[in-house]
Parts: C-alpha cells; structure tokens; sequence
C-alpha cells in the first residue's frame, strides 16, 4: 500500500501547458501516473503529447476525464483560484506545487478547501511519490524504489539527499511526501504520519524538519501518544544562528523560538531517533527494520 | 532583511520585507489610526530644523531594519532643536546590528498615560491571521510573555469576514476600562486589520498604543513585516523597499532571483534547495568549518544563476573555498557545470571550488567540468569534508 496516491489515483494537471507544467507531467506519465487529463483555459479540445486530453476548466476534467486528483503548476497569481477551482470540481486531493503564494490567500484557500472534504497538499512544495505506482509533483523518479519506509519532508532537495541514501543502502519507500515549509498549507507532518501509522505496508517512519514554527514539536507529542511504528527524525538548520526571533509578536504566539535544538529534545522526549546528519538516518532504518 | 535567524525562522522560500517605522506610521495614518508622525532627516540641520517646526520636545529615532534601537542608543529626546541637532549627529555616527543609521525619525515626544501593545501576525499554528492585544505594552512585551502569558489576549479571525465590530470591541476592553478609550481602541483595531491586509502583511503591530494625560488613545511606534510573495501586486508596498538600507550583496542576490544570507565564516556555500542549504551548513560545522553563508540557487536554475551566485559568493573577501552542492531534480545538473565554467572564466578565482552533484542530466554534467578541469564528487560528506580541509588549511 501507500498513502494519498496510488495507481487508482486518475490526475488532472492545471497548467499542463505551462513550462513547468509540461515538463513535469511527461515525468509523470514516464513513471507511470495516470495523467487523465490537463487544464489550461483557452485551450480545451487540444491533446497532450497527442493523449492527454486538455479542457478548459477543472470541472470538465472532473466530469469527462474522471479525474479524482489535481496537480497546480500555475503562477502564484492564480494559484489560489486554481485551488478553488479544483475543490468545486470535487477533487478529492488537490497538490499544489506552486511556489510564492501569498500567505493571506491561503488563509482563505485552506478552510475553503477543507469545507469540501478535500485533501491539499502544499503549496510550495515538491509533491508526493508512491514507489512503484504513482508520482504527483516534481519528485525525481530514479531516487527511490518500492520498501517499507514512509517518508514525510518540509524539504524538497533534502528529502531526495535522504531517499537516495536510503536506496543506496538499499532500503525503498512506500511513499515519499514533501509537505512544504510555508507557513499556511494543506497537509501537516501528522496528518502524514497518522496515514503511516494506518498503513499496513510502511513499518518505518522517516521525518525531515527544519527550524521555524512548532509543526515538529508537535508532531512529537503525536507520535508518542499514538503511532507504534518507529519513527526517525533529522532537523535542518542546526547551525543557524541562536537568540534572535520573528519580532514580538512571533515568539509571543507561539511561546517559542523554534530552534533546532528546541525541536531535536522534543524529538528525544518523544522516542524518535535523532539524526545527526541526512546520512544517519540510514543506520537509524537499519536498526528499527 | 539582516538577521539570519529571523529569515530562517520566518522561511516561506522567501525573505520578508522590513519597512521602516517612519513608513509603517504612514500604513497606520491611511487608515486613519491617530498617529503622531514627525518627519524624516537625514542631516543633523534637518533635524534641528524640524524640531524647530514641530515645537517642543521630540524624539529623535534611527530608522535602520534591527531591533533593539533603543539600547543601542539610536532612540535619544530632545528639549530643545539644538539639542535635536546634537542628538541627530550623534545617532547618524552610530552602526547598529552592522547596519548603518542614514535616517533619523524626529518626532513629536508625548507624554504617556499607559503604554499598551497590540498586533496582528499570520500564525502557523492556528493557520490565520491572529490578534494579540495586551495592557501591558512597551518594550518589556516579550518578557511580559514569558512571565504573565495571561495578560495578552489572543484572537484568531476569519479571513472571511475580517476583524467584526463586536470582537475588536472585546479586546478594546480588555485593554481599557474607560468607554471613550475603548471606542477609540476598537476603532484603531479595525483600521490595523485593514492596514494588514492592504499591505499583504504577516505581521503588524502598534508598540505601544499609548494613552496621553489628557485621555487620548495614540500609536507612537510601530513594526509591519510584508510577506514578499505580496509584492508582484502591491506595487505602492514594493515602493517602500529601502534598498540602500540592506546589505549589497543581498540586494544584488534578490535581483539574481537567488536567496542570499552572510554568515560570519569561511566556506562559500552554493546550494539548491533551502532546507538541503541549511543541512549542508550544519554538516559544514560538523566537519570543524564554519560557513560563510547560505545560498539557494532555487529551483529551475540556468548558467546565469551560478555566475550570478559565484561573484556574490567571491565578493566575500573572508571566503576561502566554495563549496557547490546540488541534487538535481528540477535543477539541471549540466546547467549548474556550465554556469561553474562560465563563471570561472569571467571572474579571476583565486580560491578553489568543491563541487559536489548528482541526479539529473549528472553524466553531461561531470563531462563538462572534467574537460574543464573540476573533479566533480558525488557524495555530500565527502565534499562538505574536502571544503572544510581547504578552509582550514589542511592539505588534501
């Protein structure tokens, strides 16, 4: 199994003809994914590489290609619309890889999009690869191959650095999720590792986090109150220089400076193996499989 | 934007905007909230000239993007204009957090009742704009924070509907207990939720909101952090941007479509990807060096980028090697060893370079730097080691 994306997923791409958007679903259809169908207004009616159907809007998609997922490659001007619009259409998981949109629009995307019933992963972020089935985004395929690891990134180049590493010891994934680092989105660290923990085929659980925020120490506190699956955790940043913070109000909100250090006792605290470097993770796998 | 810490811990993939305060004060005046707004000088005569305009005590303030003006000594009062002068004089001399003071707000000194704090941040946790008010404003804030969390009041608010009269009147009266003052604080709330939104902020805060003796509500400083992925529709709020008030490099690096930030040590780190950037510095200090900065080249990076990138890097007198690390996805690794022969043939290099890459298009990648005459590694550690070495020193 997997979480999120499987070969039952059947995905719509918005901004398939885009420079990015046309580049990364090639990638996406050589490894495998279903590409049902692509959006780019004003250009319904065309093909893709000659097979994939393009309309004009996501709700044709929906409704004649039968897509059931959506992956954004839009310019942030219109990523928040492109989010909206892929909800109305009833898509039940919605990726957006967009990177530079405007914070204030996603306070009005996300409830907006959870009010649907949807799933959002990102924005800002690399996507999602299930091994061997399926990959959403701009993950590259080669790094990885089908094993019992779930991964879950803010991270996308040092998430790769990981995956690499851990098939090079020739450890695979079931799947690989790059949540993003931007400060409103979609899908968290535990709402990823609540799907592991669900998942009967991963039995290890990989988590890369960097210094900001709180997601970690939090996700800390899920972990040992409810996942039985080991759980390793590296943190990125660790050098950055101590003391300072995010105005008043920053560190007034969040009672906390959200420091490497902060965040790796909060690992310790909660059971999860620390890596010192993106290479111990591997040696720490090795252990708990 | 100066301080390491605060972009790493505010990252969006992106660096927030500072404005100064002479021009937050401006955000708040457009909405209407009663702020006492001075002028700005840039000569010690100016300054006396203005205090001289405004007529009584002022308060002559560094306009530079650092916190903790105060204690460096670039927040001074004036009785009299030539006092004004004076002061001004000696705050331009000053340097504070490395940034030097080429502004100076003069403005009207009042005389203060209370002192109360109020703000509005895009919170992570709550995943909304949140407010924050407290009748214990001034400096001592955050210590207020940390030792009496109780007395700041916390409110999330739907985007949707914006900050409602009924809510901003709430927190008036958690701050004030007579009626006029808390009319007047709800009022002002409204107009900062406005002023918030308008500028595409992720933080604005009034410290403190004062009451004068004679009962009058007032915003006498204030901070606005503006979210830069804003920018490319607020062009008025890009207009703000004091470019000759940051680092050069930085600016030049923005202009590169690259994220730049100086560290203190010797290692120039080329990298793509912020979060593989900040673990190759961390492994950088694991192997006994010390980095000299951060820099992501982004994601879809041309020969350019890397030009651009290697004369910030170099133009670092402190940097003794550089170090590449790329895992190509997005990036094209042949993209990057193009951009690094180009970019040694441009510039006169005399420090050596650590290149390490792997993933897309590698093969074309390590062709085109051995015929130039680069040993291209394949392993993190291994490069992060062999540049800590050269940095030091050590023979390899």
């Amino acid at each position: 199994m997997s979480i999120f994306i499987d070969n039952d997923t059947r995905l719509v791409v918005q901004g398939i003809t885009g420079r990015d958007g046309s580049f990364h679903t090639k990638q996406m259809m050589e490894y495998g994914t279903k590409v049902v169908a692509g959006v780019t207004p004003g250009k319904g009616g065309q093909k893709f590489e000659g097979q994939v159907p393009i309309f004009n809007t996501v709700g044709e998609a929906v409704k004649e290609g039968g897509a059931n997922t959506s992956v954004i490659y839009v310019p942030p001007a219109f990523a928040a619309d492109a989010m909206f619009e892929a909800a109305d259409a009833g898509i039940d998981f919605i990726v957006c890889i967009t990177e530079g949109v405007p914070v204030l629009d996603m306070t009005r995307v996300r409830p907006y999009v959870l009010e649907k019933g949807a799933r959002l992963l990102g924005p800002n972020c690399p996507g999602l690869l299930s091994a061997g089935k399926s990959k959403v985004g701009i993950i590259p395929g080669h790094i990885t191959q089908p094993g019992p690891v779930g991964l879950v990134s803010k991270s996308g180049t040092l998430t790769y650095e990981v995956v690499y590493k851990l098939k090079g010891a020739g450890i695979g994934t079931t799947t690989c999720v790059g949540i993003g680092g931007d400060p409103i989105n979609g899908t968290s660290f535990i709402d990823c590792i609540a799907a592991f923990e669900a998942d009967p085929e991963t039995t290890a659980i990989v988590m890369l986090g960097e210094i900001g925020g709180t997601d970690e120490q939090e996700a800390a506190r899920y972990i040992k109150e409810n996942v039985t699956k080991p759980v390793v955790g590296f943190i990125a940043g660790q050098t950055a220089p101590p003391g300072r913070r995010m105005g008043h109000a920053g560190a007034i909100i969040s009672g906390s400076a959200g420091t490497a250090e902060e965040k790796i006792q909060a690992f310790r605290d909660n059971g999860i193996g620390v890596a010192k470097r993106p290479v111990d993770v591997v040696g720490l796998i090795q252990e708990v499989l | 934007m100066r301080d390491p810490a605060l972009f790493f811990i505010t990252r969006t993939g992106t660096v927030p905007v500072n404005i100064h305060e002479y021009q937050a004060k401006e955000l708040l005046a457009a909405q209407g909230i009663p702020v006492p707004m001075g002028e700005v000088a840039t000569t010690p005569e100016q300054a006396e000239e203005i205090a001289r305009r405004l007529g009584g005590a002022v308060v002559i303030k560094a306009q530079v993007h650092a916190g903790g003006r105060g204690k460096a000594g670039g927040v001074k009062l004036a009785n009299t204009p030539e006092e004004a002068r004076e002061k001004a004089e000696a705050i331009l001399k000053l340097t504070i957090k490395e940034l030097p003071v080429q502004k100076v707000l003069v403005a009207p000194a009042e005389d203060i009742a209370s002192e109360a704090y109020v703000g509005i941040i895009l919170d992570r946790a709550s995943k909304t704009a949140v407010f924050m008010v407290s009748a214990e404003g001034g400096v001592d804030i955050e210590e207020v924070a940390h030792t009496n969390p109780e007395a700041i009041i916390k409110l999330p608010v739907d985007p949707r509907y914006g900050l409602l009269p009924h809510q901003a009147y709430e927190l008036a009266t958690k701050l004030y207990t007579d009626v006029k003052q808390q009319r007047a604080a709800a009022k002002i709330l409204q107009q900062l939720y406005t002023a918030f939104i308008e500028a595409g902020a992720s933080l604005a805060e009034i410290n403190p909101l004062i009451t004068t003796p004679s009962g009058e509500v007032k915003a006498i400083d204030a901070k606005f952090n503006i979210d830069d992925n804003e920018l490319f529709r607020l062009p008025a709020i890009e207009a703000l941007r004091d470019e000759s008030s940051e680092a050069p490099a930085e600016v030049q690096a923005r202009e590169a479509g690259l994220t730049f930030i100086k560290l203190d040590g010797n290692v120039g780190c080329c990298v793509n990807g912020a979060g593989l950037a900040m673990a190759t510095m961390d492994l950088v200090k694991y192997y006994g060096g010390d980095p000299a900065n951060f820099l992501d080249i982004g994601g879809s990076s041309n020969p350019e980028k890397v030009v651009n990138a290697l004369r910030i890097i170099t133009s670092d007198p402190a940097v003794k090697v550089i170090l590449f690390n790329i895992f190509g996805g997005i990036t094209r690794t042949d993209d990057v060893a193009n951009g690094i022969v180009t970019a040694t043939g441009q510039l006169d290099m005399q420090i050596p370079i650590v290149i390490r890459l792997t993933g897309t298009n590698e093969e074309i990648a390590v062709k085109i730097l051995s015929e130039a005459g680069f040993t291209a590694l394949t392993d993190m550690d291994e490069a992060v080691q062999k540049a800590v070495a050269l940095a030091n020193g050590e023979a390899q």
